[in-house]
């Protein structure tokens, strides 16, 4: 076996290359490089935790302002539908108010021509009797002689009107000349 | 092997000489043995240089190097708690040594004639004198911080008073085998290895001589040296592992008696 007859001449020299090489390796590797490797393992570490917890924080606040907006959003929706409501409200009120203020004003208008025309009726009315009595009085005069004083005969036209008014409703506008016909 | 084409095993564990160097009275001449160790600290080196670039995102090789060193630094952790950092180098320098060491000894360069790998680990001149130092170093950390209270480990907790007399000899006596169980086993499973892949190497050459018969052992021999070459790739892990473990275990015993 080498390793135990060769000993006592090469134990020297193992022992010397073997400090030399591990002597390096723990000096020069082990104290060296080994904690710069570690020390960018814990950095790496630190950095990954500190990130997942400034994510964390990140999507908290995220959140936060999701609520928020959405809290806002619904708020304005509410608020905009209101304000709908009431516009639509106002806008019906004012339609409806000049709805009848038109209808008032066809209405008075209606009722002033009707007046005039009332007016006019009885102008012609009135007209009419004064011109059925002189005709009244002249007839009886031509025919019997008598003299027939002015009262008497219209108011004898007047009877007479007054009659055909009771037995035949006729249109005021066809009134005039039925009642100078019947006359 | 040797020049008459007989095959020798041990030839392999030969320390050959180099250059011839004398300090005082000593011969420290630069041997195969020195050089092959020289080897395994250009491999570490190259390796730990290379993973050396502190990226944050690191590549394949910086992984593998971080790899080492957490694999280290947990062993570390667990085996003698917060207080081992400062054995960190040590443990690792002990752990990547004898590591590449036996896995440069498997290096297939025998193919080249007249070359052979050299293991180191191999010799007990270099085991022994790792296991020595492990030791040392424990019986320095025990004595530095508990002074003679170390003595207290030689009494496992809850020992009865009368059987102290008879279990302080056993635990001394086992604790003094402990370099010697941790340097044999490195070298006696390096040696083992590899004079069994000599062996059976040497089966498949005389047999794919000899005849018919011949062949078949040659072919077995084949298949089993596969086998065997498999199983020594790990154990070159194992035994390197099992050497810091041992070693971080018994510094664990050093710093917290137990």
């Amino acid at each position: 076996m080498p390793q135990i007859t060769q000993l006592a001449e090469v134990f020297a020299s193992q022992l010397f290359w073997l400090a030399v090489v591990f002597g390096l390796i723990f000096f020069g590797i082990g104290r060296g490089m080994l904690p710069k490797i570690r020390s960018t393992v814990v950095a790496r570490d630190r950095q990954v935790t500190d990130d997942l917890e400034k994510a964390r924080a990140a999507r908290a606040t995220a959140e936060q302002t999701e609520a928020e907006w959405r809290e806002r959003m619904d708020h304005a929706r509410t608020e905009a539908s209101r304000i709908a409501q009431q516009a639509k409200q106002a806008s019906a009120h004012e339609a409806e108010a000049r709805v009848k203020e038109a209808l008032q004003q066809i209405d008075a208008r209606i009722e002033q021509a009707r007046s005039r025309i009332r007016a006019a009726v009885a102008a012609a009315r009135a007209e009419m009797e004064l011109v059925a009595a002189e005709a009244a009085q002249q007839m009886v005069a031509q025919l019997t002689g008598l003299k027939v004083d002015k009262e008497e005969a219209s108011s004898a036209v007047k009877a007479e009107i007054a009659h055909a008014d009771g037995n035949e409703q006729i249109e005021p506008s066809k009134r005039g000349r039925a009642a100078a016909g019947g006359g | 092997m040797t020049a008459e084409g007989k095959i020798d095993p041990m030839h392999q564990f030969t320390i050959e000489r180099i250059a011839p160097l004398h300090l005082g009275p000593y011969d420290i001449s630069f041997t195969t043995s020195a050089a092959w160790m020289l080897l395994a600290l250009a491999l570490i080196f190259a390796f730990m240089a290379l993973g050396l670039k502190r990226e944050l995102v690191p590549g394949r090789w910086q992984v593998a190097v971080e790899g080492l060193t957490n694999f280290i630094d947990d062993m570390v952790k667990v085996n003698i708690g917060p207080e081992g950092q400062k054995f960190v180098p040590y443990i690792f320098a002990l752990f990547t040594f004898i590591l590449v060491s036996n896995l440069a000894g498997l290096l297939p360069l025998a193919i080249i004639p007249g070359w052979h790998p050299f293991t180191t680990t191999s010799q007990f001149s270099i085991t022994g004198v790792l296991a020595v130092l492990s030791f040392s170093i424990v019986l320095i950390v025990g004595f530095w911080r508990h002074g003679l209270r170390f003595f207290s480990l030689f009494v496992p907790h809850g020992t009865p008073l009368l059987m102290i007399p008879l279990i302080a000899p056993i635990e001394f006596i086992s604790f003094m085998v402990r370099p010697f169980s941790l340097g044999l086993r490195l070298f006696v499973a390096m040696i083992a290895g590899h004079i069994l892949m000599e062996v059976f190497g040497s089966f498949i050459v005389s047999g794919f001589n000899g005849g018919l018969m011949g062949w078949g052992i040659g072919i077995l021999s084949f298949f089993f040296i596969m086998f065997v070459v498999a199983l020594e790739l790990l154990m070159c892990v194992i035994q390197a592992y099992v050497f810091a473990l041992l070693t971080t275990l018994y510094l664990g015993d050093a710093v917290n008696l137990h």
